[in-house]
């Protein structure tokens, strides 16, 4: 185990590399953020002097060196826009955006795999087709016009919850959290509603082809055998044996659900990551945009390696042919 | 109530027991009106080949044929009470607990995610109230029954982690459980060599001997049937055609179709029932039927040298001696001994 986790490590570190160049060249490629930082009034020689401030005048390969350098000692340079670390912008930041994705996570998950099985359970039944229709149609909308709905219907027609906004939050363990108040809840519920629905349908239809996979499955017709109440048989041995996709594809989506939260965030004005990558990419703040995808990745595979050991506590098969690897 | 002390109430009693299966392809009649006994202690072989509808037969005794399959007609009757019909709640007791079945792969049927405690235990408790330490020892003590040597380190194993003949022997020991009545085991050697095979067998046989269990034992091989059995019955397609005594069915054969079985087994197999007599082997012309459409009257007539017009109707039961049944209008004349 330890060797595995270690080798994830290196894997990681490699990916990390090639995607600093790539995103380095890609944002060098957007355009020069000097024209948008100076005074339009502003001379050559001012223009040359910002540059060099900010290290612009150097050639691309140059101002990759510098910045790898950097990068390993953890520094990601400074946003061009508030002059303070990138990285430190971000990670303020990212509570906001974490708590939406679990948030939105938690819905699509507690509600999806019981609306799933349902519907694998019964699926011939009105119930069972009209969970199906739910999730193709959230599988279609696009999530921007849904946000869109749900602030026509919810903030503006019956006015019960708030347009958009974080509201107030709470301190704990320094991280600023809406779940623990009330009022806190009702600005989170709409856009997490929104993010969570594609993940919803995605559950939902994922736990309902393994349901109806399992049930054909000798096991089960065992288990009936046996005996056991249809209780036990869907709640142990069914379920036991579907979470193992379920867990699989969770973790993986819960990386994209960081990244795209970016759409419902700027939608609902919620002050997360997301909202600073939109704002940092029309001002061509590079180190900030540079900052953000990088930790995108550093997230992305830290949730894989979090996945593939729950993996191998869900499913004994897994378990063994590792340790004896 | 019979008081009458020579007739001893067989253990189960299935009587024009048909099952079938509404299909787009029209109905498929799996199970068609069959018929047998068991009685405490004893074996039952119940021999076809593939899809004459052996383990629909086992599926039906336990009350889990599913939609589209139905019972549309028949009775079980286990130490006498009716099962056909019973609510889902009152199957559920009689299943693992009064009948208990053993299935063909082991590696398929014990759940892959569930350790082999989890799955003794529940079979348990899906039928007694007890402690969970009082089930683990009961668990502990069927595994030894069926020779498993270290039974706490298997109990705390994974399936995959057990060779295939000792999940058959887990899966048995499960059987064993709940001290059942009755046994259905559904080919579940084809998967094991030959010398585990003969060993589990002989082991089956002792345990419900000496429990006085009663077990139908399903298979397409006649050796086995041949070693194990008190009486056969040979299915085909749907039906029994012969039904009587291993002596009557294996070496005094009437029925068309047991003669091709048994003319396509080897002979060292049967021993010493046919051993000896220095025949060839020979396979049974033509292919297995397909249930969506079998021939009108006798099932087997494209197949059977002896058919004639008279075929063309279903042939009823006849018996040519006490205990021996045949579904032929041509029975085989019996050699005489
Ligand atoms: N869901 C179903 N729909 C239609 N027909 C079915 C269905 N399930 C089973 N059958 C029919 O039941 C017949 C009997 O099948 P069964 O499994 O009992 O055969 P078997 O004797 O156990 O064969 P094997 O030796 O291969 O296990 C099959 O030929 C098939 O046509
Ligand atoms: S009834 Fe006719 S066709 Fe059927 S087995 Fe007997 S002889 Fe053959
Ligand atoms: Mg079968």
């Amino acid at each position: 185990m330890p060797l595995f986790v270690l080798r994830r490590f290196i894997q990681a570190f490699n990916v990390l590399f090639v995607m600093s160049l790539l995103v380095f060249a890609g944002v060098y490629a957007i355009g020069s953020p000097l024209d948008l930082l100076v005074d339009p009034q502003a001379t050559t020689e001012d223009l040359a002097r910002a540059a060099a401030a900010l290290g612009l005048d150097q050639p691309l390969w140059v101002q990759y060196w510098r910045f790898l350098v950097r990068a390993i000692g953890g520094d990601l340079g400074d946003s061009f826009i508030h002059g303070s670390p990138a990285l430190g912008l971000i990670l303020e930041r990212m509570p906001a955006t974490l708590e939406l994705a679990l948030v939105a996570m938690l819905i699509a998950v507690l509600l999806g795999i019981p609306l799933g099985l349902w519907a694998g359970l019964h699926p011939e039944s009105i119930g069972g087709r009209a969970i199906m229709a739910g999730s193709i149609l959230g599988f279609s909308l696009p999530t921007f016009w849904v946000g869109l709905m749900l602030i026509m219907v919810f903030a503006v027609q019956l006015g019960w919850l708030p347009a958009g906004g974080r509201g107030p939050t709470a301190e704990v363990l320094g991280l600023s959290l809406s779940v623990l108040s009330a009022e806190g809840w009702r600005h989170l519920i709409l856009p997490a509603a929104n993010l969570a629905l594609f993940k919803l349908s995605l559950i939902i239809r994922l736990t309902r082809s393994g349901t109806r996979e399992a049930l054909q499955q000798d096991y089960v017709r065992y288990a009936r055998a046996k005996g056991l109440s249809n209780t036990r048989v869907v709640g142990v041995h069914v379920l036991k044996n579907i979470l193992i996709p379920i867990v699989t594809v969770v973790g993986m989506e819960f990386g994209a659900l960081i990244a795209f939260s970016v759409v419902t965030e700027s939608i609902f004005a919620w002050p997360g990551m997301g909202k600073l990558l939109l704002e940092s990419i029309t001002q061509l703040d590079r180190p900030v945009v540079v900052a953000y995808l990088l930790l995108i990745v550093v997230l992305y595979i830290g949730i894989n390696l979090i996945v593939d050991l729950l993996y191998a506590v869900l499913d004994p098969r897994v378990r063994i042919r590792r340790t004896s690897e | 109530m019979n008081t009458n002390a020579a007739t001893v109430l067989p253990t189960l009693a299935v009587e024009h027991l048909t099952t079938r299966f509404a299909s787009r392809a029209g109905v498929v009649t799996a199970v068609d009106d069959v018929s047998f006994s068991v009685a405490p202690g004893e074996v039952l072989g119940l021999v076809g080949e593939s899809g004459s509808g052996k383990s629909m037969t086992a599926y039906s005794l336990l009350g889990l044929i599913e939609p589209p399959g139905e019972i549309v007609a028949g009775s079980i009757r286990l130490k006498g009470r009716e099962l056909r019909g019973l609510p889902e709640r009152d199957w559920r007791t009689i299943r693992g607990n009064r009948i208990a079945m053993i299935f063909q792969d082991p590696m398929m049927t014990l759940n892959p995610v569930l350790r082999i405690d989890t799955q003794m235990v529940e079979a348990i408790h899906a039928h007694r109230r007890v402690s969970r330490q009082a089930a683990l020892e009961a668990a502990r003590s069927a595994l030894g029954r069926v020779g498993i040597a270290a039974p706490d380190e298997r109990l705390r194993a994974y399936p995959h982690q057990l060779s295939g003949g000792m999940r058959q022997r887990v899966a048995i020991a499960i059987a064993l459980l709940n001290a059942p009545d009755l046994i259905i085991a559904d080919e579940p050697t084809t998967a094991l060599d030959v010398s585990i095979q003969a060993q589990i067998l002989f082991e089956m046989q002792t345990l419900c001997r000496e429990s006085g269990t009663a077990l139908i034992w399903i298979t397409h091989d006649l050796a086995v049937v041949a070693g194990l059995a008190d009486r056969v019955g040979v299915m085909y397609a749907g039906r029994i055609v012969e039904h009587g005594s291993v002596h009557q069915v294996l070496e005094q054969a009437a029925h068309p179709y047991t003669r091709g079985l048994l003319d396509s087994t080897p002979a060292a197999a049967l021993a010493p029932a046919e051993h000896g007599k220095g025949r060839r082997l020979q396979q049974i012309p033509g292919m297995p039927p397909s249930l969506a459409d079998l021939p009108a009257g006798c099932a087997f007539r494209l197949r059977c040298t002896r058919a004639s017009s008279a075929c063309e109707q279903l042939p009823a039961l006849q018996s040519p001696a006490p205990g021996h049944e045949v579904r032929c209008f041509h029975p085989l004349p019996q050699a005489p001994r």
